[in-house]
Formats: C-alpha cells, sequence, structure tokens
C-alpha cells in the first residue's frame, strides 16, 4: 500500500464516468445518490433480526422458484415408481409423488426443499423475534404507528403462507393439518358448511383444494407479502431508523455508519450469512422428512402429531379448551372450536395491532420517538409484554402436551389442566413480577448515577469506619442511564369548569386519566441533571478527602477519570 | 469496560481528513475530477473516513482505534483473511459442481451423530453453504478491520412539515378538489359512490361457482343395510370371531376401493371409517340404540366430532379411544360420549349385526352425521 502515481483515467475509469453521466441524464442519478449513498444507519445487534426475516424470504422466494418447476399441485392418483423404494408400487397423489421425487430423484431437490422449509421457519421466528424487539424498546411509537401495522399484516400473512406450504406435499401429516382447517371452516356459524362447499369443491377433501391452495402459497401470499415487505423499508428509510440512547445520540440526530461501504458491506455479507447458515442447516438436519410419513389418508393418523412451530400456539388453545358447544333455537355454536381456532387468534391479532394506538392514548404522548427506550424504563409496557408473551408461551407449550406427557410419563389431563389454570393465572404473576424486576433496575440505575460505582476497593479511615470507594459512572454509561424522562400522568379533569359547567366527555377522560396514572404511578423518578452533578460533586469530595487524610494514594489515573466529570 | 480503566492498549482516535468548512456541494463539471482522482488516491488510514461529502463524524463519541488502524502489517493481515475466505467460497463453488456431477440424487452416506442420510444433499449442502457463507464472514470481517468504524451523524428532522409546506399542500388539494365540482355537484358525487360501491359485488358474486351447493352429503355416509364391513388396509370381511374380547380393528365399508376410484376423491374414506372393538358384554353400560352392538361387538365413527381427526388411540382397559390431534376422549362402553378434551360431541355409533354367511355388516347408515359440527345438524 505505497502511494503510486496511477496512470490518468484508464478505460474503466472513462467507462464508469461515461456511464454514470449517461444514467444521471436519463435518472437525474445524482440527486437520487448525494442524499442517500450516505445514508446513516445505526447500528445494534438487534437491528439484524428484522434483517434476517428479510434475508429468509429472499431465500423462500428464491428455493421456491425451484420447487415449482418440478412440484405438481394435483391430487389425481397414481402408482409410485420413483427412487425411494419402501413407498413404490404405492397410490398416492401426484403432489406427494412429485415432492418424492424432487427429494430423491432430482439433484439438489432435497436441499432446496429443506433450504425452503428452514427458511420459512426462520422468517416467522425472526419476524416474531424482530416484533418483540419493537414492542419493548417501544419503536412503534409515533411515528411508526403505520410500520408496526404493516408488520403485523406481515406476521398473518407469513403463518399463512407457512401453514399453506407445509399443507402441499400432501403427505399423512399435512393432510391432517388440513382435515383440521376444514374442520374448523365447518364450525363456522351459518356459512360454515358452506364455507367447505366452496373451498374444497365440495366434501373435504376433495380434488380442488390443493391445486388453490397452490395458486395461493406461490402467487398470492407472497405477492401481498412481498408489496409490505417493500412498504416497510421504504417507511424505514423514509423516517430513518430508530437508535438506542448514548452518548451523541439525541432525539434529532442519527448516530451510525453510512450505507457505502459500510452497511453495504455488512448488511450485504449478512444476507450471505442468512442464506448460508440456512443451507449448512440444511445439509446437516432433515426437515420435514414426508417420505416417512407416507401419503394422505383421511382415515390414518400417527400420534405425536405436530404442526410446524409457528402453528403450536393455535394447536395449545385447541387442545386446551373445554368441551363447550351451545344450541342456540337448534342451531350448534361450536364455542370448543370457534374460541381456540378462530376468534382468539383474531383477538390477539386485533390488540397486538391497535397497541401502540392503545399506549399512546393511555399516555396520552403525542411527541415523536427516534430514541429507543430500555425495556426498565417503560415498566408497565415492559410488564404488559411478558405478561402477552407468558399466555403465548402457555398456549404454545400445550400445544406439545402429548409430546410432554410421554416424554415425562405424565397424565395429559393433569397437563391439560395445569396449562388452563397456568394460562388464566400466569399473565397476572408474570406481570406482577416484571413490573417489580423493572422497578428494581430503574432504582439500581438512579442509585449507580448518584452514588457512582463500587470499586471494590474498601478504605479505613482515621476514625475506624470502613468506605467503599465510590467511582462515577463513565460518560458512556451515564448519557444511557440519563436517557430515562419523567412522565406526568395526565390529570384528572375537574368535574365542572369554573362557571360550574361540567367538562364534556368527563367519564372518558376519567377513565384515562387514572389509567395514565396506573401507568406511571411506580416508576422511580428520573435523575435531573442538577442532581446528577450535585451527586458527582459530592462523590468527588469524598474521594479528594479521603486523598488528603493519606488514607487513599494519589492515583494520576483516578484523579484523571475524576476530572473528566 | 470503561476507557479509563483501559486505556494502555487502545488510544482515543481523531477524526480528520475533512474539511469542517466544506458544504458538500458538488458542481456538475468536477464530477469527472472526482471520479478520476479517486483512481489515484493511495489508501492511507482505514480508520479515518473520507467526509469532504455527505455526514459528518458524530460529536462526542468515544473512538477505540483497531490494531488494523495502526498497524499495517495487521491490515494486510485482515486483507489476507478475507481474500482466504472469499477464495475458499470459490474453490466450495467448484466442489458443489463436481458432487453434482458425481454423486446420484439418492446415494446414501453413513455419519456418527447424523446417522444414515443423503449424500447427495449433505455433500451440496455443505459446499454451497460454505460458499454462500464465506462470502458473507468475508465481507463482514472487510467490513469491521478495514473499513472506517468512525460513527457518523445526520440530523432528523421533524415527520410535520413547517406550516409554508403544509398550507402550500393542502391549498393546492383544496384547489384541486374544488376544480372538479364534485363538492358542488351531489348527484354527481353519490352517483359515483354507489357506483363504487356497488363494483366488487361481482368479484364476490363470481366466487360462488367455487363449489358446489351442499346437499347433504356430510349426513350421509355409504353405509347401509347388509353392507359388509372390511379390514382396513386388507379390505377383507370380518367375522365376530376375528375380533377377540379387547381388540380393536379400523373397518372400512364394503365398496369403498371402488368408490375411490369411480369417484378419484377420498371424500368417502374421510367420513365412512369405524372402529370396531369388541369387550363383555356386561362392560357395555350404554349404546346409542338397543341392541346395536353384535355379542359385545361395537362400531363407532373413527371420524373425531372435534375437527375430524381419524381417532386410533384405544386403550383396553378403560375402554377409552382417544385422539391423537387433540386428545379429545371418548368412552366407547358408554356410548361414545366425550370424557375428556374439546370434543363435545359423542362418536356416532353404527348399527351393526352379521349376514347369513356370517360376516359383520351394517344394519343402515349412521343415526346422525359423522365428524366436526354441521351447522344444519338438528
Amino acid at each position: 500500500m505505497t502511494a503510486t502515481i496511477t496512470p490518468p483515467a484508464g478505460p474503466v475509469q472513462r467507462g464508469a464516468e461515461a456511464t454514470y453521466d449517461y444514467l444521471d441524464q436519463r435518472l437525474g442519478l445524482s440527486a437520487l445518490l448525494k442524499t442517500n449513498v450516505r445514508k446513516i444507519f445505526p447500528d445494534h445487534w438487534s437491528f439484524m433480526l428484522g434483517e434476517i426475516a428479510l434475508y429468509s424470504f429472499i431465500v423462500v422466494l428464491l428455493t421456491g422458484t425451484f420447487l415449482t418447476f418440478f412440484y405438481k399441485p394435483s391430487v389425481t392418483e397414481i402408482i409410485y415408481d420413483g427412487s425411494y423404494l419402501p413407498l413404490r408400487g404405492i397410490p398416492m397423489s401426484e403432489a406427494y409423488a412429485s415432492t418424492l421425487n424432487i427429494s430423491f430423484d432430482i439433484r439438489g431437490g432435497l436441499l432446496m426443499r429443506q433450504i425452503h422449509h428452514w427458511a420459512a421457519l426462520f422468517f416467522v421466528a425472526a419476524i416474531s423475534v424482530h416484533m418483540f424487539r419493537v414492542f419493548f424498546t417501544g419503536a412503534f411509537r409515533k411515528p411508526r404507528e403505520f410500520n408496526w401495522l404493516i408488520g403485523v399484516s406481515l406476521l398473518v400473512l407469513a403463518l399463512l403462507a407457512g401453514f399453506a406450504g407445509y399443507s402441499l406435499p400432501d403427505d399423512l401429516l399435512s393432510g391432517t393439518g388440513l382435515r383440521i382447517a376444514a374442520g374448523i371452516m365447518q364450525s363456522i356459524p351459518v356459512v360454515g358448511t358452506w364455507l367447505v362447499f366452496l373451498a374444497f369443491e365440495g366434501e373435504f377433501p376433495g380434488t380442488a383444494f390443493i391445486p388453490r391452495l397452490y395458486t395461493i402459497h406461490v402467487l398470492l401470499v407472497p405477492g401481498l407479502i412481498l408489496a409490505l415487505i417493500t412498504a416497510h423499508l421504504i417507511l424505514v428509510f423514509y423516517q430513518k431508523h430508530t437508535q438506542y440512547p448514548g452518548k451523541g445520540r439525541t432525539n434529532t440526530n442519527v448516530v451510525g455508519y453510512p450505507l457505502l461501504p459500510v452497511y453495504v458491506a455488512k448488511a450485504g455479507g449478512f444476507f450471505f450469512i442468512v442464506f448460508g447458515v440456512l443451507t449448512l442447516i440444511s445439509a446437516l438436519v432433515t426437515i420435514n422428512p414426508i417420505w416417512l410419513y407416507g401419503p394422505y389418508m383421511p382415515d390414518q393418523v400417527t400420534a405425536g402429531s405436530q404442526p410446524d412451530w409457528y402453528i403450536g400456539f393455535l394447536e395449545g388453545a385447541l387442545r386446551m379448551m373445554p368441551a363447550w358447544e351451545l344450541l342456540i333455537f337448534g342451531y350448534p355454536i361450536s364455542l370448543n372450536v370457534l374460541v381456540p381456532a378462530l376468534i382468539l387468534p383474531g383477538l390477539i391479532f386485533t390488540l397486538i395491532a391497535l397497541y401502540p394506538f392503545i399506549e399512546a392514548w393511555v399516555t396520552g404522548d403525542r411527541r415523536e420517538h427516534h430514541l429507543l427506550d430500555r425495556p426498565r424504563n417503560a415498566a408497565t409496557r415492559t410488564a404488559l409484554g411478558v405478561m402477552g408473551l407468558t399466555f403465548y408461551v402457555v398456549l404454545f407449550i400445550n400445544g406439545g402436551n402429548d409430546v410432554i406427557a410421554t416424554t415425562f410419563d405424565l397424565s395429559i389431563n393433569s397437563i391439560t389442566w395445569a396449562m388452563r389454570i397456568l394460562l388464566i393465572l400466569g399473565p397476572w404473576a408474570a406481570f406482577v413480577v416484571t413490573k417489580r424486576i423493572c422497578l428494581g433496575l430503574q432504582r439500581r440505575d438512579r442509585d449507580l448515577l448518584l452514588h457512582g460505582r463500587e470499586t471494590g476497593r474498601i478504605l479505613r479511615l482515621p476514625s475506624g469506619e470502613f468506605v467503599e470507594v465510590h467511582e462515577p459512572v463513565s460518560e458512556e454509561r451515564a448519557a444511557i442511564l440519563m436517557a430515562r424522562q419523567d412522565v406526568r400522568p395526565l390529570p384528572l379533569p375537574p368535574a365542572t369548569d369554573a362557571d360550574g359547567v361540567r367538562t364534556p366527555g368527563l367519564w372518558h377522560r376519567r377513565v384515562r386519566s387514572r389509567l395514565s396514572q396506573w401507568w406511571y404511578r411506580d416508576d422511580i423518578p428520573a435523575v435531573t441533571p442538577a442532581e446528577l452533578a450535585a451527586a458527582q460533586s459530592h462523590i468527588r469530595h469524598e474521594l479528594a478527602a479521603a486523598e488528603s487524610m493519606g488514607v487513599l494514594p494519589h492515583e494520576p489515573e483516578l484523579s484523571e477519570a475524576l476530572s473528566r466529570h | 469496560m470503561s476507557p479509563t480503566s483501559d486505556s494502555s492498549d487502545r488510544s482515543a482516535g481523531g477524526f480528520g481528513g475533512y474539511d469542517p468548512q466544506s458544504t458538500g456541494e458538488i458542481d456538475s463539471d468536477v464530477r469527472g475530477e472526482i471520479l478520476r482522482q479517486a483512481g489515484r488516491e493511495p489508501v492511507t488510514r482505514a480508520a479515518q473516513p473520507l467526509t469532504a461529502y455527505g455526514p459528518q463524524p458524530a460529536a462526542g463519541m468515544t473512538h477505540y482505534v483497531r490494531q488494523t488502524d495502526i498497524d499495517p502489517r495487521a491490515a494486510r493481515r485482515a486483507e489476507r483473511q478475507v481474500s482466504i475466505m472469499f477464495g475458499l467460497s470459490a474453490l466450495a463453488t467448484v466442489g458443489f459442481m463436481i458432487a453434482y456431477v458425481v454423486l446420484p440424487a439418492d446415494s446414501l452416506v453413513a455419519l456418527p451423530f447424523f446417522g444414515r442420510t443423503s449424500a447427495s444433499n449433505l455433500a451440496l449442502g455443505l459446499s454451497l453453504g460454505l460458499a454462500i457463507f464465506l462470502i458473507g464472514a468475508g465481507a463482514i470481517h472487510w467490513a469491521k478491520k478495514l473499513m472506517p468504524d468512525v460513527e457518523l451523524s445526520q440530523e432528523r428532522h421533524p415527520m410535520l412539515p413547517d406550516e409554508q409546506t403544509r398550507a402550500d399542500a393542502l391549498g393546492q388539494v383544496v384547489e384541486g378538489g374544488l376544480e372538479s365540482g364534485i363538492t358542488r355537484r351531489p348527484l354527481l358525487r353519490r352517483t359515483l359512490l354507489a357506483a363504487m360501491a356497488l363494483l366488487p359485488l361481482p368479484a364476490i358474486v363470481m366466487l360462488r361457482d367455487l363449489g358446489p351447493a351442499p346437499k347433504g352429503e356430510l349426513f350421509r355416509t355409504m353405509w347401509s343395510d347388509g353392507r359388509r364391513i372390511l379390514a382396513d388396509i386388507t379390505y377383507q370381511p370380518l367375522r365376530p370371531e376375528d375380533i377377540p374380547v379387547g381388540a380393536m380393528v379400523s373397518a372400512v365399508p364394503e365398496g369403498i376401493v371402488e368408490v375411490t376410484h369411480e369417484t378419484g376423491t377420498l371424500n368417502e374414506r374421510a367420513k365412512a371409517p369405524v372402529v370396531l372393538v369388541r369387550m363383555a358384554p356386561e362392560d357395555i353400560r350404554s349404546q346409542q340404540g338397543q341392541g346395536w352392538d353384535y355379542q359385545g361387538i361395537l362400531a363407532y365413527s373413527k371420524i373425531c366430532t372435534h375437527v375430524g381427526c381419524p381417532i386410533a388411540l384405544y386403550q383396553q382397559r378403560t375402554k377409552h379411544l382417544l385422539c391423537p390431534c387433540h386428545q379429545s376422549t371418548f368412552d366407547l362402553a358408554d356410548s361414545g360420549v366425550p370424557i375428556f378434551g374439546p370434543a363435545a360431541r359423542r362418536l356416532p355409533q353404527l348399527a351393526i349385526s352379521v349376514d347369513s354367511e356370517g360376516y359383520l355388516v351394517a344394519l343402515g347408515d349412521f343415526a346422525e352425521p359423522v365428524g366436526p359440527t354441521i351447522w344444519e345438524r338438528e
């Protein structure tokens, strides 16, 4: 790397220049690049969760396209005559036979199938964890509510795409999944039977559903996902990414690395990492070995049937629901199916979608937020999040109650009952415990700022008293800890104004004020800059006093550290 | 770790290499000059971002100098490492193509821990995985070791545009709307709304022919008086003596194979199958009809009344039948009533007897519809 003089403008240089000018004259490239080529993106590991989701989706599209070249969406019965000996001569659908062919007769076919399945599992998992990150750091707050809604829609579509894809091979497990889906459809009041007859072109299973599902799986849902991902990314780009609090980071700037070269290399490289890891996993770990399950037969089933992980919570809900069926004017209302399979997920996703608006209403917070919350600093939100998470996890665990029962030799009835009780009580316990932990951490932060860091050095004063030397926390740390702001809850509205006129919307405002008080009331007061200055000067005086008494040897390093504050 | 306690091997680095007076503006005439210069600039210190244009380093940030910033040998080492990763990726791609040609799709290999697995899948997956992964690992290593790691800063602006912009935008919208006359011509507005409101209807109506109207198919199965009961899989007719006390046998109606071939669907297989169990007659506490058993042999629908899974887990001692999907449990000694789990209705029972040749036969169809709830059932 010596400073050699390169000859002026070689052919590559001239070519680049000419190309740039050509594009610039037609697309006004310079105006676009000027504001975007060095656009700043903040750096944090948790920002990569959304990237994993995006890259998994691209991998799903690439591998899925390959699979469409060989898969036949048809339930026409044929006799299998492929390479997999155990199933030779067995009647099965073309869909199942073509999936076997992809697995055993197309070179790289099994690899593509397994990458496709693993990437789909990663896609839903990454979306979920990404949403938890966004939730617990408050990144959904104004002005990003729309992107939250897009994200929730993407999660629902990802579940749909996953379930549809899982059902296409027409193996015993996927057929059983469709059977359950048909049963759920059929339980819908008034229109249930009609829905089944329209979807399946008659009775279940019929011959129409697999081809129809295929169109939904390869065209409709991925098209919607692609459109929504595009909108999601445009909004991230346009509104600029949020950042965690820290030294030099404010609500009005964005600190990080430029798109070119660092983010092109890091984010671009991360796509290859995700794709590479998915490929390596698919080389080593078998997923969905449909050749072991056999072709679908509506009167056959295996014990220990499990859906893909993301359907687990619905499966758990179905298994947990008591056998309630009402008869209203002679018509059956199957609460045992409707509640867990339709009403519950409907409520869950509606609540998730509306959450940003509910929180903004309760807190009355109308400000723009670009600095993320540390979860402890939003104790009530964090507690609510863990409450929801607990609810979900209990449902999820119950989705595998038969596996738990056989693995640990427990009664399935006891497990189901325990989960029913836990589903009611667990979330409340989780709320209380999480809130206490958050408040404890708030206290600790306050303590750290006001009393400094414990250095572990014990001094004996001339009076005989033992004290521990405290040191102010570093500027970086202090900037993070000071990011929390006290928020005043909404005051209770007066019943009447000065003229004795009843306040309009009194009841509504009272509820809101009470909720706001409940939201904030336990928060530990944040440290004010004045408090911090006083406390640090106090710490310094104590240290100086100790030094002057001769009990603490003068240390240039320590003094330097102190003088920085 | 605070910088004060760990300052021996790292030192706070400065920025430089940029002109704070620069506005970042670029004249179109100098564009060619910038591109020409880029080819001549020697790489000196990677740690310094070049900031004549664009965003500037963030103020007040602590920056730690990396080994590769100050030691050219470390920088060369990092460069070598990245190149090796790229090179290995290329080799892995060649390996993939060799494996594609050499290994047949159904070849097997036995591995410790992983067991018997497809050799083709393993070789293709490992080579392709490494080829892809190493490009990513190289790029990220390059970014972290050799590209500037000084954080830059950009200002954010509130989403809400300033008053002038808002007034201008709103004014244009209002003027455009007024020009259209939509506010002043209610007839036009209302007819347009009505037309638009009706337009989606064809899209919904056209879904009608997705399937036929239900015609009671869900209330019937192919069971009929005198139809023999065949053992599942072997399709041989069953005699009472084929089923010992305590046994459970999955069974289907005679002719189901033919019906499946004629219709090309598995519809009948999704509702007709039954389970036959035999218990001592004194153990039967109740059944759905007087004498519907044959010498203690009972036939119940195999299709769960919850959401339609086939039920096949029979516990001989308790005479309970358990659904493997959602664990609904039915007591076959007591009319097939549900005793645990989400299923709310009993399993329909099939009345059976034997024919003149001594084979088990049905005495008719089920008295109630099988499988999940049907809205029209009552």
